[in-house]
């Protein structure tokens, strides 16, 4: 029996020594005294400027992403095309990938002399965007992919042959049981959006008050030695982190239990 | 039922267009956003001599030695946590659960800002592993944690009590029954987990870039490397050292498909 009580207290205990006290102690130093230094550091204009910076790039990649997710997914189960191995293979990449590795790719092709180069991508807005699309790409794929395999296709094929269109039985058949496997993707997609740093670092030139993303403006600062203004913008990302976590465990019994 | 489907014409949907449509736009949408850029790279890929240079052979030692070691801690404590997430019962479980997915929702430079504010020079805990390879190591377990947890516990759910039952009634021990019967059971997902781990823990830049202080040799690790080489102008050299990463990443995600068809194989 006591055996029972070392494995739980080692699970709790590597849990708390890794996660738990990390953040706890940062929430505590940043507010130690009071909301207001915090305040007045995540409302400098550049602080804001990077805040808008990250909610324009999640803003576009969430919902590209979203709609690509289940374009692929349906590809994926439904049908059957030459390069089908390669193409799932493909989607899995950016899992796998290092953030640094598709910033250069990016830098390389938009870049000067690059293929697609000389068109204002890198160093700017556009190139944050794509580098944001890339890195969190496979989520709504991965999450959607395995409740089409379990649905299967009989209710699909009974719209169809009643004669509902191509779109009819999208919307009335397969959405309805894909919907929460989506919304649990785009949440993943979101985190992982708002999140991107590596990538992100890399084409964006990292200008402040023009392509900080609010991840860069944390190293910024903290490079900069303004541990305050660090810790603050760390901390509004962790609270945007804590928000994803609770609506991930909201989410998840209803894909499991549908 | 059955022979009723197969009697059906076949489904209407797939004579429509929108198949081709759905196909096209995601492959398109795939090579313009993945592929086109990876191909840009390994076409630019040169100064392969960059490769052979001691700091860029140096940080890719280093940085698959050290996921390796997270692979094996991982493998050990993901699978304790599940264990203690599915057979336990205590308070503040379910908090616990969601606990384990922080990191895939953290950013990683803030995970990388509180490791340091813990276990760097300003520590209240008078513990400092700023800056060296422990800061890396516990980096990475950091921004890998949920990796095994969340493959073996699916798993460890469904296993049925009977078998454990059984061996204990044939007067196996607790340990011989956690090897012989629940081990291979469940060493598919601990495998598949583990590689996810380590692949992470190859490519990983944010995490690491704030607690590690990038010491050539010491604790440059290769996303930094690269990181370096960009910054210098070495663009090409960067695409060299980075089309090493990208076959690692590669060779992970095929083994990964390979445990994922063990598993299914051991459902059946």
């Amino acid at each position: 029996m006591i055996g029972k009580y070392v494995v739980r207290f080692a699970a709790l205990g590597y849990l708390a020594a890794l996660l738990a006290a990390p953040l706890g102690y940062v929430f505590w130093r940043t507010f130690r005294h009071g909301l207001g230094p915090a305040w007045a550091a995540v409302t400098t204009p550049d602080a804001v400027h990077a805040l808008k910076v990250t909610l324009i790039l999640t803003a576009i990649a969430v919902p590209a992403n979203t709609i690509f997710g289940i374009l692929a997914a349906l590809s994926i189960v439904r049908y059957r095309f030459p390069g089908a191995g390669l193409f799932n293979a493909v989607v899995d990449l950016p899992l796998a990938l290092s953030p640094v590795v598709v910033g250069l790719a990016l830098l390389i092709l938009y870049g000067r002399g690059g293929w697609l180069g000389g068109h204002g991508v890198v160093f700017a807005l556009p190139g944050m965007v794509l580098a944001t699309i890339f890195v969190s790409l496979p989520f709504v794929v991965r999450e959607v992919v395995p409740v089409l395999r379990e649905i299967g296709t009989e209710q699909e094929q009974a719209a169809a042959t009643l004669g509902a269109s191509a779109i009819q039985t999208f919307t009335r058949v397969t959405w309805p049981a894909i919907r929460w496997a989506t919304a649990y993707g785009v949440v993943l997609t979101t985190a992982r959006a708002l999140g991107e740093f590596g990538a992100v670092s890399v084409v964006s030139g990292r200008l402040a008050g023009k392509t900080e993303s609010l991840t860069l403006y944390v190293q910024d600062r903290y490079q900069s030695f303004d541990e305050v203004g660090a810790y603050a913008s760390a901390v509004v990302l962790a609270l945007i982190a804590v928000t994803t976590l609770i609506l991930m465990t909201t989410l998840k019994p209803k894909e499991e239990t549908r | 039922m059955a022979a009723r489907a197969a009697a059906l014409p076949s489904p209407k949907a797939r004579r429509s267009p929108a198949p081709g449509l759905a196909v096209g736009l995601s492959t398109l949408y795939l090579s313009v956003i993945v592929l086109l850029p990876l191909a840009a790279l390994s076409w630019h890929a040169h100064g392969w001599e960059a490769i052979a240079s001691a700091q860029a052979v140096s940080s890719l030692k280093l940085t698959l030695g050290v996921s390796m070691v997270v692979a094996l801690v991982n493998a050990v404590a993901g699978t304790v946590i599940a264990w203690t997430l599915v057979r336990d019962r205590f308070v503040g479980q379910g908090f616990v659960n969601a606990l384990v997915d922080l990191p895939f929702a953290l950013p990683t430079i803030v995970a990388g800002l509180t490791l340091l504010a813990l276990y760097g020079p300003k520590s209240p805990t008078g513990v400092n592993i700023a800056f060296t390879r422990w800061a890396i190591l516990v980096a990475l377990l950091f921004v890998t944690l949920p990796f095994v947890v969340r493959t073996v516990q699916p798993v460890l759910l469904e296993l049925d009590t009977e078998m454990e039952d059984a061996a204990a009634s044939l007067g196996a021990g607790r340990l011989a029954t956690f090897r012989r019967v629940i081990l291979p059971n469940i060493l598919p997902a601990i495998l598949s987990g583990v590689a996810l781990a380590f692949a992470r823990a190859v490519g990983e830049f944010g995490s690491v870039v704030l607690i590690s202080g990038n010491l050539p040799f010491k604790t440059e690790v290769v996303s930094v490397y690269v990181f370096g080489r960009i910054e210098s102008g070495d663009a090409g050299g960067a695409a060299a050292a980075s089309v090493v990463i990208l076959a690692i990443s590669f060779a992970v995600l095929l083994a990964i498909g390979g445990c994922r068809r063990w598993v299914t194989r051991h459902d059946r």
